[in-house]
């Protein structure tokens, strides 16, 4: 089993920590998503699990040992931290040889993940006038070298375009029911709520949450119920928890059984009646907006 | 090892840069050296006559540029991975970050080597094929001749590993490039001015001072011996050197 393991993970710049005491595991088979705002301390979690960035405290390994204890990391770990971290003047397939070469992979990877990626036919073409999209491709060819069984990626959909994104989502998907491991930060709920299996939440450099999906939107709050009717103000009336909308009304603490019961009593007809489970989107600003107000 | 020296050769000879630097050395090494040794041999009387390694000299005349083309090479092999980023995806690949930095030298180095004999060895051809037709040519066979060619071949390969070293340590691309002028070109003859014997201490060890001195073929006075005196600016290199290696494994990357 081939996991990212992170204990009491801390670091420090001057004064401010960036990540301080962060503890959680990565499992293989599902797709991870690490969810924070912007500057929660994501990036520099990746960068300290591949051992670009040294912990100021704690540790974090990979399959049991460090990162720079891998010989041949890349046929372990695929990475794609920053689409526009290449050398601009080199060619794609002249980029990826070298990055196989420097793992003992044979030159056909660079042609084979450049296949699958979909960029045979500028393989040959500088980098540098690559579009965000196509760079986008290439560093997950380049994560995909080695056909490690853990892949990390960092925003990866950040300024994709609706067709580029979707094909991410896609390849995510299809590499953990590859049952690989996939460790995929975002700020971004709505996004993380189409991927993910499971969520790990930071905010301010702590673990917030490291739940399932759907425990997480279901622990966060507990949703609401819509009422619609042509006697809105009437029924408004008959529920003290009620919020008037212009067509409609939010009922918090109530479930819809009840509110049925007190409006036929009343006499009041309904027009829907609907409970509505709270959003990822909202659950996460509810759990991150707390550990804001906590922390600071 | 050889997967990372395999790499580093794919790295540097696919990007252009590699390329202009070194052609740019050559072409100066040759035409400027050619040039030179035309306008003597056509004006011999207006000169002092030719004597010892003069001729060699001559066409050596361009080394201190060809030097600095090299050291821009050194420099750009490593901070253009600093300035792209391209050193995140290198670290990633070989996290062993002594090992990658020592891979980057030894290619670097075989790579500037082979093409710095090729490159002084023509320019003393071409150079001395002028001063044939009046008759002031060094011969190749003559003392210490072959030894001093060596020796500019060696000093244009050092000087790029100057670069290297520099730019491991300096990582921006302009720094290093000021610092690699400053020590292989501007400070050696400004150490001339220094006064007393402390100061004409310093300037003869001072990096290419006592380096250069392996490319003639007569010991200069109070001058340090050819080999001494490379082996002096080898010790420059390699204390850059290792301090770039101590920074690049202390710091983030």
């Amino acid at each position: 089993m081939t996991s990212i393991k992170a204990m009491n993970l801390s670091k420090a710049y001057g004064q401010t920590m960036a990540v301080s005491g962060l503890s959680f595991t990565v499992e293989p088979g599902q797709v991870t998503g690490f969810l924070g705002p912007n500057g929660a301390g994501k990036s520099t979690t990746m960068r300290m699990i591949l051992g670009l960035d040294h912990p100021t405290g704690g540790s974090v390994v990979v399959d049991g040992v460090p990162y720079q204890q891998l010989r041949h990391p890349l046929r372990k770990v695929g990475a794609l931290l920053d689409a526009k971290a290449v050398h601009g003047g080199r060619s794609a397939r002249n980029h990826l040889l070298a990055i196989a070469q420097s793992n003992g992979l044979p030159a056909s990877r660079a042609d084979e993940v450049l296949e699958l990626v979909g960029l045979r036919e500028v393989a040959k073409r500088r980098i540098g006038g690559f579009s965000l999209g196509m760079s986008q491709r290439l560093g997950i060819a380049a994560a995909l070298l080695g056909d490690p069984e853990i892949l990390l990626f960092d925003e990866p959909v950040n300024g994709l375009d609706p067709d580029g994104i979707l094909w991410i989502r896609t390849f995510m998907r299809k590499l953990a029911a590859e049952g690989k491991t996939v460790f995929v930060s975002s700020h971004l709920m709505s996004e993380m709520a189409q991927t993910a299996d499971h969520l790990i939440v930071i905010g301010k450099g702590r673990l917030i949450a490291d739940t399932s999906v759907s425990e997480f939107i279901g622990r966060s709050s507990q949703g609401f119920v819509r009422v619609r009717s042509p006697r809105l103000a009437e029924i408004a009336a008959l529920l003290p928890g009620a919020e008037l909308h212009h067509d409609h009304l939010r009922v918090n603490g109530m479930r819809p059984l009840e509110i049925g019961t007190l409006t036929t009593r009343a006499g009041l007809e309904l027009e829907e009646l609907t409970f509505v489970q709270p959003t990822l989107e909202a659950a996460y600003m509810e759990l991150t907006k707390d550990s804001l107000e906590f922390s600071s | 090892m050889i997967d990372i020296l395999r790499s580093e050769w794919t790295k540097i000879r696919s990007v252009r840069s590699t390329m202009w630097t070194l052609v740019s050395a050559l072409v100066l090494m040759v035409v400027l050296g050619a040039v030179i040794c035309l306008a003597v041999a056509n004006n011999p009387a207006g000169n002092v006559p030719v004597q010892g390694d003069e001729g060699l000299g001559l066409s050596m005349m361009a080394l201190p540029f060809a030097s600095l083309a090299m050291a821009t090479l050194g420099v750009l092999v490593i901070s253009s991975e600093y300035r792209t980023g391209m050193i995140r995806t290198s670290l990633q690949a070989v996290p062993q970050r002594l090992t990658l930095l020592f891979g980057k030298v030894i290619v670097f180095t075989v790579v500037t080597l082979v093409f710095s004999l090729v490159t002084v060895f023509a320019a003393f051809f071409v150079g001395q094929a002028m001063l044939a037709t009046v008759g002031l040519d060094t011969s190749i066979g003559g003392p210490e001749v072959l030894r001093a060619l060596f020796g500019n071949a060696l000093m244009l390969t050092a000087s790029g590993l100057f670069g290297l070293a520099l730019g491991s340590l300096i990582r921006h691309t302009p720094g290093a490039m000021v610092a690699a002028i400053s020590l292989i070109l501007v400070l050696p003859s400004l150490t001339s001015v220094l006064p007393g014997e402390w100061g004409r201490v310093v300037a003869r060890y001072f990096t290419t001072n006592a380096g250069l001195q392996v490319t003639k073929t007569v010991v200069g006075e109070g001058a340090l011996g050819p080999w001494p005196g490379f082996g002096v600016y080898l010790v420059w290199i390699a204390v850059v050197l290792v301090a770039g290696a101590f920074l690049l494994r202390r710091r983030d990357a």
